[in-house]
């Protein structure tokens, strides 16, 4: 059974949830009528998830760690010794004035860059250096500052490209007669994940849109959306927030905290401290590379070095 | 979206499978007939013009089919491109280099051992599998350095290997060489001959089949009584199949488009850092679409220059390259439809027609004989003899069709840029992607709404 899910077919193996999961939209294959039992919707794939989640990381093992990590670009240093570890099934704020190394520091996590030294633990797991493709494929999924979407495509299959290990990215099952067949049911099944999803972020309407299309807000959306299609553990977001309007914001932070609960872990990077500090349970402090502070947001909010920070002050 | 929903109720089809977008009977439909009826009307036009000028029908006849044939090779080249270039975004201009490498790689595997330039004596058909194969390997090649380049870098280096090939099939060196104590050659400038050219080879070869060597008498015995001679009616025969290998190319590279394959390549060519962040390794995607559109490439060069039975390295300059670009162009990237019509523009319109009036012109006489140059056939027009001018332009009109195809492709760029039919998106999955049925039937209502807005 496990074989042939479609999305979650990697996971399936050590994730008991995503195969009761994929078996619940099995028997909904059989029995439209049980659909009205979906009404909360992505919530199915989620709601499973939190005992699991949580269950996994009982050990106090970090679902992220970094140590020492260092990178340098020509002459600068762009992220100096940091070390810090993002607990799971927590939101965890990354802020710091601009050029503080905030970027690069999730583009070192997310194979993006390579860094020069230090090291990025993944669940225990050492994952630096490696291809981004094999770190979304652990389940660490990032969002990009500015939202990049795949402008020609619609928002659907924007959506659709998030699953990992779909039978039909093999070339030959895509196009050998006999076999397509399960590809296409297994894009059945992808597909009402889809749908679901975009229920859940409602963006529903925009589906046959192209993504290119999109307001800027809209784009935030489909981006988080997209890639929770990819059955993260983790999420990086790079300042989902930034050029939303208020209201889409509130949406946006109630779906994170929503997902938060349902057993997702989150690490985000943003500007506006306020609402990192509203939001976060732990906050880090980068400053020319180097990691200033690391709290609760009370203690952050009190931290003078911190303050000085942001004020351009000198931080000894 | 309700007219679909409405006929889908009507017919009770569960499947969204027929969705506008998808490879569905609907669209599947009207692409046939655009390019069915765009081939019908460049023979009507060919037709009318050959009758008005009073064209001989053989001449009529041979016309169509070298039509036919051209925009069936430019079409198979194309459709490999667009696999390259519309789907995944690779900037390959170095496709005259793989079609150079299957044709010379089936002409030196067919060679028979004892010929001017020795071969290795093998069957057709498993010339055209290692022709394939060696264009699949020499894509390989230069895909493992340059794929990791930025596009415009996989640009310089396809367009330098090409001329390698092209150079080294040049080469004397090379002219015969021995490997393990067999005798090969690529027989140097002064080319190698194909001897089981694709042409006579599967001409023969469906003229035996017992049932279509009916259909071909038929044929050809209507074809003779108007008058046509036996030559232009193989000719024929030839356009037929490669027509059949356009149909088996497009529904190949229909398939790869929509399928969770074609997905990933697509998203490559819109920001492939989003497909690496989303888990695909768009390395390897990349190198599987390169190598079977070249594959594809060096097929398309034997059934095109391996049916002229003789290939030399100068059959594949760099403008084979861009003249196979620009079709796409014409046709707009990213749509296989588009890739088709573009060939039969590019082939019919702007590089066959001219030289059809030309050589009416020239067989039906009575223009004056051309000035020899460009100053004299000026001044021919003001001398008020305007037939002479006219007469220079049907004697160049090799070079003056570049002009032509210069000129449609600075209008078509400012135009549409986008091509023909580079407008049309088509959705990169192997079904439809409508909210699914079963539960549209039930939660339409409940979902749709309160699924949104409450939340």
């Amino acid at each position: 059974m496990s074989s042939d899910t479609a999305g979650s077919g990697s996971a399936a193996g050590d994730e008991p949830t995503a195969e009761s999961d994929a078996s619940g939209a099995d028997t909904d294959a059989e029995a439209p009528a049980s659909a009205t039992g979906r009404d909360d919707d992505a919530g199915v794939t989620a709601t499973g998830r939190e005992a699991d989640e949580v269950g996994a990381h009982i050990d106090g093992t970090p679902a992220l760690a970094v140590k020492n990590l260092r990178k340098t670009f020509g002459g600068i240093t762009a992220v100096d010794g940091t070390s810090f570890a993002v607990e799971a099934g927590k939101m965890t704020g990354l802020i710091g004035p601009n050029g503080a190394g905030k970027s690069t520091t999730f583009n070192l996590i997310t194979g993006f860059n390579r860094p020069d030294s230090g090291q990025v633990l993944l669940n225990g797991d050492d994952i630096t250096g490696k291809q981004p493709y094999e770190i979304a494929d652990r389940g660490l999924v990032r969002t990009f500052q500015i939202a990049r979407e795949l402008e020609e495509m619609t928002v659907l299959e924007n959506m659709m490209l998030g699953p990992q290990h779909q039978s039909g990215e093999s070339l030959w099952r895509a196009v050998t007669p006999g076999v397509r067949s399960s590809v296409k049911r297994d894009e059945e099944k992808v597909l009402e994940r889809v749908w679901e999803m975009l229920d859940f972020f409602d963006i529903a309407h925009l589906a046959e849109e192209y993504a290119g299309n999109l307001s800027g807000g809209q784009r935030k959306l489909l981006e988080l959306a997209r890639a929770l299609m990819t059955d993260p553990d983790i999420l990086l977001l790079d300042e989902p927030f930034a050029g939303v309007n208020p209201s889409l914001e509130n949406r946006l932070l109630e779906h994170v905290h929503e997902l938060r609960e349902q057993g997702y872990t989150f690490l985000l990077v943003e500007h506006d401290i306020d609402l990192i500090m509203e939001n976060c349970s732990r906050v880090l402090v980068l400053h020319q590379g180097k990691l200033l502070a690391d709290g609760e947001p009370a203690e952050i909010k009190a931290d003078e070095r911190v303050i000085e920070a942001y004020l351009g002050g000198e931080v000894e | 979206m309700s007219v679909r929903d409405y006929l889908d109720r009507l017919t009770g089809t569960g499947r969204a499978d027929t969705d506008a977008g998808a490879p569905g009977d609907g669209a599947a439909g009207t692409d046939l007939g655009i390019v069915v009826g765009l081939m019908l009307a460049v023979y009507v036009v060919f037709v009318a013009i050959g009758v008005v000028l009073g064209y001989d029908t053989n001449g009529i006849v041979n016309a169509l089919s070298q039509v036919t044939f051209l925009t069936a090779v430019y079409a198979l080249v194309v459709l490999a491109l667009n696999l390259h270039w519309g789907y995944t975004g690779l900037f390959n201009i170095g496709v005259a280099g793989f079609m150079a490498v299957g044709t010379y790689t089936m002409a030196m595997a067919t060679a028979a051992p004892d010929a001017r330039v020795p071969g290795l004596g093998l069957p057709i058909w498993a010339g055209i599998a290692l022709g394939m194969a060696a264009a699949a390997v020499i894509g390989l090649v230069a895909a493992l350095p340059a794929l990791r380049l930025r596009a415009d870098y996989l640009a310089i280096v396809t367009i330098a290997l090409a001329e390698i090939i092209r150079l080294t099939y040049l080469s004397s060196a090379v002219q015969t060489f021995t490997v393990f104590g067999t005798q090969l050659g690529t027989g140097g400038g002064s080319g190698i001959g194909i001897e089981a050219d694709p042409d006579t080879v599967v001409v023969e070869f469906l003229a035996s089949v017992p049932g279509l060597n009916v259909l071909f008498d038929a044929f050809g015995s209507v074809l003779s009584g108007m008058g046509v001679q036996q030559s232009v009616i193989n000719n024929w025969y030839y356009a037929f199949v490669l027509l059949v290998v356009v149909v088996a190319y497009y529904w190949l590279l229909q398939r790869i488009g929509h399928s969770p394959f074609g997905r990933v390549l697509k998203s490559i060519r819109e920001d492939e850092d989003v497909a690496r962040a989303l888990g695909k390794n768009t390395r390897l995607f990349k190198i599987k679409s390169f190598m079977v559109g070249c594959s594809l490439m060096g097929l398309a060069g034997i059934l095109w220059f391996g049916s002229y039975g003789f290939i030399n390295p100068n059959t594949f300059l760099p403008q084979v390259t861009f003249f196979v670009w620009i079709a796409l162009i014409i046709g707009g990237a990213g749509s296989n439809t588009g890739g088709v019509v573009g060939a039969a523009m590019f082939a019919a319109v702007l590089f066959e027609l001219p030289r059809y009036l030309a050589s009416i012109a020239g067989d039906t006489g009575g223009l004056p004989s051309a000035p020899p140059t460009f100053a004299r056939a000026v001044g021919a027009l003001f001398d008020l003899e305007p037939l002479a001018f006219v007469a220079y332009g049907i004697d160049n009109i090799g070079p003056l069709r570049l002009v032509l195809v210069g000129v449609v492709l600075i209008v078509l760029m400012q135009r549409r840029p986008e091509g023909l039919l580079g407008h049309r998106k088509e959705t990169a999955a192997s079904i439809g992607l409508s909210r699914p049925n079963r539960s549209r039937e039930t939660t339409d209502a409940t979902a749709a709404t309160d699924g949104g807005e409450e939340q």
